[in-house]
């Protein structure tokens, strides 16, 4: 019997381990194609049909998707090098060196996590102006806006937070610089930075705080408003698509007509 | 005139029922709870104990500073400064955002080199964005004779050490 690949994955798609975990089954109907995305719990945020010319190129430049892919890479990459990094004073710097010089790949994995950050920031301001210019904010996708300004907050605090952690002069006095700033909120400015910093000076507690913020807390709140940020496209109705070329420009036409009838 | 006093009366024990009153006591327990979690969270994340170099620092005897002299000790963040008139401190960190300030021998004045602040040797700010001149801090002379500074008290400027 030749080896026929359509028919092997056939089989291990309508196999009973197979439909155990994908409920929707085998087949290629517009209905088996709803419920594989339908029943899937990453791919259910997103719609079960789109539109070709919602996810044409030149509509979106596709920024908010390669924003989310440079997330993926610093999530990747920042595991590994966690493995190498400890957020004590001794020993942060010489461990960024060590990550730089001895071990194998961890120059490439700093700089890719490196080169990611700043790619974000980046990418999540230029989503935001593309967002912005084509009116995409409106409604009924205003408080999918709101979300994007709390995700670019959050981005913001990773990309500062993981500053201080190489722990060299440069680190340590941007951090000394910016949570100055936070000592100039009126009343409780003192406080905010003393909580920040877990002392009176960028120490041993800061680069603990800092770690912790980077690693944990706000990489999980990245995660939870990416997941609403994603679910609110197919809420709000898909992609926003601006009126076709053709009819808008048929407007125009019928009201120079109607002018020059006048 | 009596009838309107007699209706307001009567409404009275309607209005407060026993739906109302578990609806209070339940809000009110989670409120003093919600505020419970907040003075919790507040006290576990503002440090008890620092382990953060002590304030007073000892800058040596009052001899090896030659008159007219700056000299800064980067380690704690100050100037130790001998004029014609005596001796005082400054805090050497800068009142924009906390950079560590330098003392340039030639111009004879105190820079930043953050955001450009220029201080007079007597703290007074020159130019730049520092909203505040470097505050003079509380210097004294130790039973041992040594110079002493309180990096954690400020003190009104021109307060000159004559020993």
């Amino acid at each position: 019997m030749p080896f026929n690949a359509d028919q092997m994955i056939d089989k291990v798609r309508a196999g009973r381990v197979w439909r155990s975990v994908f409920r929707s089954g085998a087949g290629s109907s517009t209905l088996h194609r709803a419920l594989a995305i339908q029943q899937n719990i990453f791919l259910h945020l997103f719609a079960a049909k789109v539109r070709r010319r919602m996810v044409r190129f030149g509509v979106t430049w596709y920024l908010g998707t390669l924003t989310f892919g440079t997330f993926l890479i610093l999530i990747v990459t920042g595991i590994l090098l966690m493995l190498y990094y400890h957020p004590s004073v001794p020993q942060a710097y010489a461990d960024m060196k060590d990550l730089q010089f001895v071990v194998s790949s961890g120059l490439f994995l700093r700089n890719l996590h490196r080169w990611s950050a700043q790619l974000m920031v980046f990418l999540v301001f230029a989503h935001m102006f593309k967002v912005f210019y084509r009116g995409a904010y409106r409604t009924p996708r205003e408080f999918n806006w709101v979300i994007g300004v709390v995700l670019l907050v959050v981005t913001l605090l990773l990309s500062y937070t993981g500053y201080l952690l190489p722990w060299d002069q440069l680190a340590f006095w941007a951090i000394t610089v910016g949570s100055n700033l936070s000592s100039a909120v009126p009343l409780v400015g003192g406080k905010i930075h003393f909580l920040l910093l877990g002392g009176n000076q960028v120490n041993a507690n800061a680069l603990l705080r800092f770690y912790v913020l980077h690693c944990v807390v706000l990489p999980l709140a990245a995660i939870l408003f990416i997941a609403i940020h994603f679910w609110r496209i197919r809420k709000d109705g898909g992609l926003y698509v601006q009126p076709s070329e053709p009819k808008t420009q048929a407007i125009i036409d019928s009201a120079l007509a109607a002018k020059e009838g006048q | 005139m009596p009838d309107a006093i007699h209706v307001n009366t009567t409404k009275l024990p309607i209005e407060f029922d026993r739906r109302a009153f578990f609806t209070k006591i339940g809000l009110g327990s989670v409120g003093i709870a919600a505020a419970g979690t907040i003075v919790f969270a507040y006290e576990y994340l503002s440090p008890n104990v620092l382990y953060e170099p002590s304030a007073i620092v000892n800058t040596g005897k009052p001899e090896s500073f030659a008159v007219n002299s700056v000299t800064m000790d980067v380690n704690s963040g100050i100037y130790l400064v001998r004029a014609e008139e005596g001796f005082f401190s400054l805090s050497a960190v800068c009142t924009h955002l906390g950079c560590l300030t330098a003392w340039n021998q030639d111009l004879g004045i105190i820079a930043c080199p953050c955001h450009g602040s220029k201080f007079k040797r007597t703290g007074e700010k020159i130019e730049g964005p520092a909203p505040k001149p470097l505050p003079w801090l509380k210097t004294w002379e130790s039973d041992e004779g040594d110079l002493m500074v309180d990096r954690s008290t400020d003190i009104s400027p021109l307060q000159y050490l004559r020993i």
